[in-house]
């Protein structure tokens, strides 16, 4: 995708969502805003997601994990007396990285099939701590008492507020992802991603790259969690199932890996095609599963060479 | 002391020895031709000598210091470049990404997040200077994948030029090139002379002994004989087991 | 104490040889086709389901389990030739996308067929009752008769890959892939049918445990995953290691879980024990996996790449 494509999809998109609330005042339907911020939640975890995915190379079906971790940190610290936002994102990012750290560096040190599947190891690992928690409800999970406060108000409590902050995240998070992987560290990431050999013959151990990579990764995608704990005022360990991981990595295919946006328009596509299916049909993954087998099996070089062909880009 | 010593390395994949027990020295400034007839080893040599493959027993000491159990990467850092028989490049990068990639190594950190890196001038300015070199200069904006085999082979010279070596380990740069391609870049080759250190491996035997200042013949993982090339041409061992004619 | 210790022991063993049915062929389907496939624990699911139909039909779970078998062997052979197939030569991105489809799929179609309540099927009259291990010690008869077939499959697979033709050519197959199609073998015809032998083991595990397990579209789902943990413990490709990666993680689980606690009672007091225990032993095996791969990371019987 050319800068400029990239530039006009991320201004559609974003404006779009801005105007959003305006639109569902006009036509009285306020679970537009919930929607849509569950929406901006998965977006920002897609984004994380793409981040390694798309840039490095790197298939984690394990991302959920991280989005349980930032709903936990807002469930935990909140039963601490902790209510501000902020703090949340924190810990959610100060829980994330050493996480991602130690998973990561292990996970790391193998290859492809293998990658895929010890990063959907460890997301099992953290579902079973947070299903252990009896405390936080265990399997059931917690409600929480409140959103997080933001400047010492309730501010959260309004859905447009919440919608906006979540929105304000997002467009933060995608313009540092975007300064990422423009910079010294993105070229060092993406090139491992094209060739390894090539990136340690001139000097780079590919290892320490990807791992930062993962860990930066999986503290965006905690902040996404600390956003749907909110959103939805509830915390279950169901949140990390490895269901979501896959979800995850639908998001960021079907928008096309590898630029950042698309990963946000991925989440749109899909969450909106979810609440469609289910409009229709109690049994709306089977018709999800098989558009997303035959989107796989109708394109030759990939879902990503579909979307290419569709766009009529080169 | 010479630049590159290497001591009784060996490398052994089961019971089939690939590399036997050689001993090498490289010179500072001088070029220094490997040649051998196919399946010979040179390739394994090379990857041994860069670091990409681990050898079974033996020393290989650079400028001084025993980098034995040094990988790539940190060979590199050092000064011990190598290029690839077989095109290596970033091909969704474009030319100047390759070559600039590989001057960011060098330069700096690349632990940098922010600042964009296609906008820092240095790194382009001597990527550009690599990529003249080689006559790459008006490619710049091409795709890598996109180039002709030539082109790319020039690009993998200029990569590994970009990388500053002290010594350069090029593996069949002329592999797939023939006319006025391969006369290019035997010229580039040529004009590295007294400048940077080179260990060539190269299957045409012109280049070899228009470019090389001493010859090394690899024969069977063994190194049968060293010597400038009318000492080569005349060594009648060489002849025996190498060109093939009755001594 | 001992006791205790023997009964976990065997109910280990039985979920390990259960783990290792699974294993066995997704560990081929990795290690040869380099394929990453998600829905093989549905398979799983399905062959509990249909034995519970099959039983219901026939009166019998014997009879059941025959069906069965061929039955999770034909969906098999559908299934690579409707999808799996198409895949061979795909990333690993496209692989995990379509089989992730076909999991949400079948997972749907079974519920809509079966409904979403568990269902059960009651074991055979022969094999319902209890036999004694040491003083009162008793231990189900159903439970051994699955580590009795576990086992025989085991060696069954044993045998067939160190003495026949076909076992030389996985071997071949699974530690370097090229020399497959070099030695002229029919590599298409090969991955068919190791897909589908490797779908009728899992149907056969599913089949297995339906008497001792609620029937339900869950089932399959931790059984992948820790399958995963099996082949990567154990090393991709290799059969044995699936053995000694399902013995091990089904023992390590569910020794740990009793156990953990336990021991965690005598280093500190028993509620901090209790909390620790609960959270530790679901964790044992991943944890187990983990370290396991920081001193080999291509597993304990895998081949270094």
């Amino acid at each position: 995708m050319s800068p400029r494509l990239r530039n006009i999809a991320a201004l559609v998109i974003f404006g779009g969502f801005a105007l959003l609330p305006l639109l569902a005042g006009m036509l009285g339907e306020s679970f537009l805003i919930v929607i849509a911020t569950r929406i901006l939640a998965f977006a920002i975890a897609a984004l994380a997601l793409d981040l390694i995915l798309g840039y490095g190379g790197m298939v984690s079906f394990g991302h959920a994990a991280y989005l349980g971790i930032g709903a936990y940190a807002v469930a935990i610290l909140q039963r601490a007396g902790i209510t501000d936002l902020t703090l949340h994102l924190l810990a959610a990012i100060v829980a994330a990285a050493p996480f991602a750290l130690v998973t990561g560096a292990i996970s790391l040190r193998t290859r492809g099939v293998y990658f895929i599947m010890i990063t959907l190891a460890f997301a099992q690992m953290a579902y079973f701590f947070f299903v252990s928690l009896s405390t936080y409800g265990g399997d059931d999970g917690v409600t929480l008492a409140a959103r997080s406060t933001l400047l010492g108000q309730p501010l959260l409590e309004s859905d447009r507020v919440l919608f906006y902050v979540t929105l304000g995240l997002l467009i933060v998070l995608y313009l540092l992802a975007l300064r990422i992987t423009q910079s010294r560290f993105g070229r060092v990431l993406t090139g491992t991603r094209e060739n390894p050999v090539r990136m340690q013959a001139i000097g780079y151990s590919p290892f320490r790259f990807q791992l930062t990579a993962y860990v930066i990764s999986g503290c965006m995608a905690a902040v996404a969690g600390v956003m749907l704990a909110n959103q939805t005022e509830f915390v279950s360990p169901a949140l990390m199932n490895w269901h979501r991981s896959g979800e995850l990595i639908v998001m960021v295919v079907l928008g096309g890996i590898g630029n950042l946006i698309g990963a946000v328009g991925g989440a749109v596509i899909a969450l909106l095609l979810e609440e469609f299916l289910s409009r229709f049909s109690e049994h709306w993954p089977l018709f999800f599963g098989l558009i997303l087998i035959g989107v796989v099996l109708a394109s030759r070089d990939g879902v990503s060479g579909l979307i290419r062909r569709i766009g009529g880009a080169k | 002391m010479s630049l590159l010593e290497v001591r009784n390395l060996c490398k052994s994949y089961g019971a089939l020895t690939v590399t036997d027990d050689v001993c090498l020295s490289v010179e500072e400034g001088e070029l220094h031709a490997i040649i051998g007839p196919n399946g010979a080893g040179k390739t394994t040599l090379i990857s041994q000598l860069s670091g990409q493959l681990p050898s079974n027993s033996g020393k290989v000491r650079f400028g001084g210091e025993d980098i034995t159990r040094l990988v790539m990467p940190q060979r590199v850092r050092r000064g011990l470049s190598r290029s690839f028989q077989i095109t290596s490049i970033l091909p969704a990068f474009s030319v100047m990404e390759n070559v600039s990639t590989a001057v960011q190594a060098r330069e700096g950190s690349s632990f940098r997040f922010f600042a964009p890196v296609a906008s820092e001038v240095a790194l382009n300015d001597q990527a550009r200077a690599a990529l003249a070199r080689v006559g790459l200069e008006d490619r710049t904006d091409a795709r890598a994948g996109s180039l002709s085999h030539g082109e790319k082979r020039q690009l993998e010279l200029a990569i590994a030029l970009a990388t500053n070596p002290r010594l350069l380990l090029l593996d069949e740069p002329l592999a797939g090139t023939s006319g006025p391609e391969a006369e290019r870049l035997i010229r580039v080759i040529g004009s590295l002379k007294g400048e940077v250190t080179v260990l060539l491996i190269e299957h045409d035997m012109d280049a070899v002994f228009a470019l090389a200042d001493r010859i090394s013949v690899l024969v069977y993982g063994r190194l049968i004989a060293t010597g400038t090339g009318e000492a080569i041409r005349a060594d009648r061992q060489v002849r025996s087991a190498y060109l093939g004619e009755d001594a | 104490m001992t006791n205790l210790l023997l009964l976990q022991l065997l109910n280990g063993l039985q979920f390990g040889v259960l783990l290792f049915l699974i294993a066995a062929g997704l560990t081929l389907v990795f290690g040869i086709m380099d394929f990453v496939n998600l829905a093989h624990g549905v398979i799983y699911m399905i062959g509990a389901y249909l034995v519970v139909t099959f039983a219901g039909m026939t009166g019998s779970y014997g009879l059941g389990l025959l069906l069965t078998l061929p039955a999770t062997l034909l969906i098999g052979l559908v299934l690579e030739f409707l999808i799996f197939r198409h895949l061979y030569d795909r990333s690993h991105l496209d692989q995990v996308l379509a089989t992730f489809g076909l999991v949400m799929v079948i997972t749907e179609a079974v519920e809509m067929i079966w409904g979403a309540a568990p269902l059960t099927v009651s074991m055979p009259e022969a094999l319902s009752g209890s036999v004694p291990l040491i003083g009162p010690l008793r231990y189900p008869v159903f439970r051994l008769a699955i580590i009795a077939a576990g086992l025989l499959t085991a060696l069954g697979l044993w045998l067939v890959i160190t003495r026949t033709r076909i076992g030389m050519r996985l071997r071949a197959g699974a530690s370097n892939r090229a020399m497959l199609s070099a030695l002229g073998v029919d590599v298409r015809k090969l991955f068919t049918l190791i897909f589908a032998f490797g779908a009728m083991l899992a149907g056969f595990a599913g089949a297995m445990v339906a008497p001792i397990l609620a029937v339900d579209t869950g089932m399959g789902e931790s059984v992948l995953i820790l399958a995963f943990v099996v082949i990567v413990i154990g090393g991709i490709g290799s059969i044995k290691g699936a053995f000694a990666g399902a013995l091990l993680v089904g023992v390590v689980d569910t020794v740990g879980r009793v156990f953990g606690p336990i021991l965690l009672k005598a280093v500190m007091d028993p509620s901090a024990a209790a909390q620790a225990g609960r959270t530790l032993a679901p964790m044992l095996v991943y944890i187990l996996m983990a370290l396991i791969l920081a001193v080999r990371p291509a597993g304990l019987f895998g081949q270094k790449s």
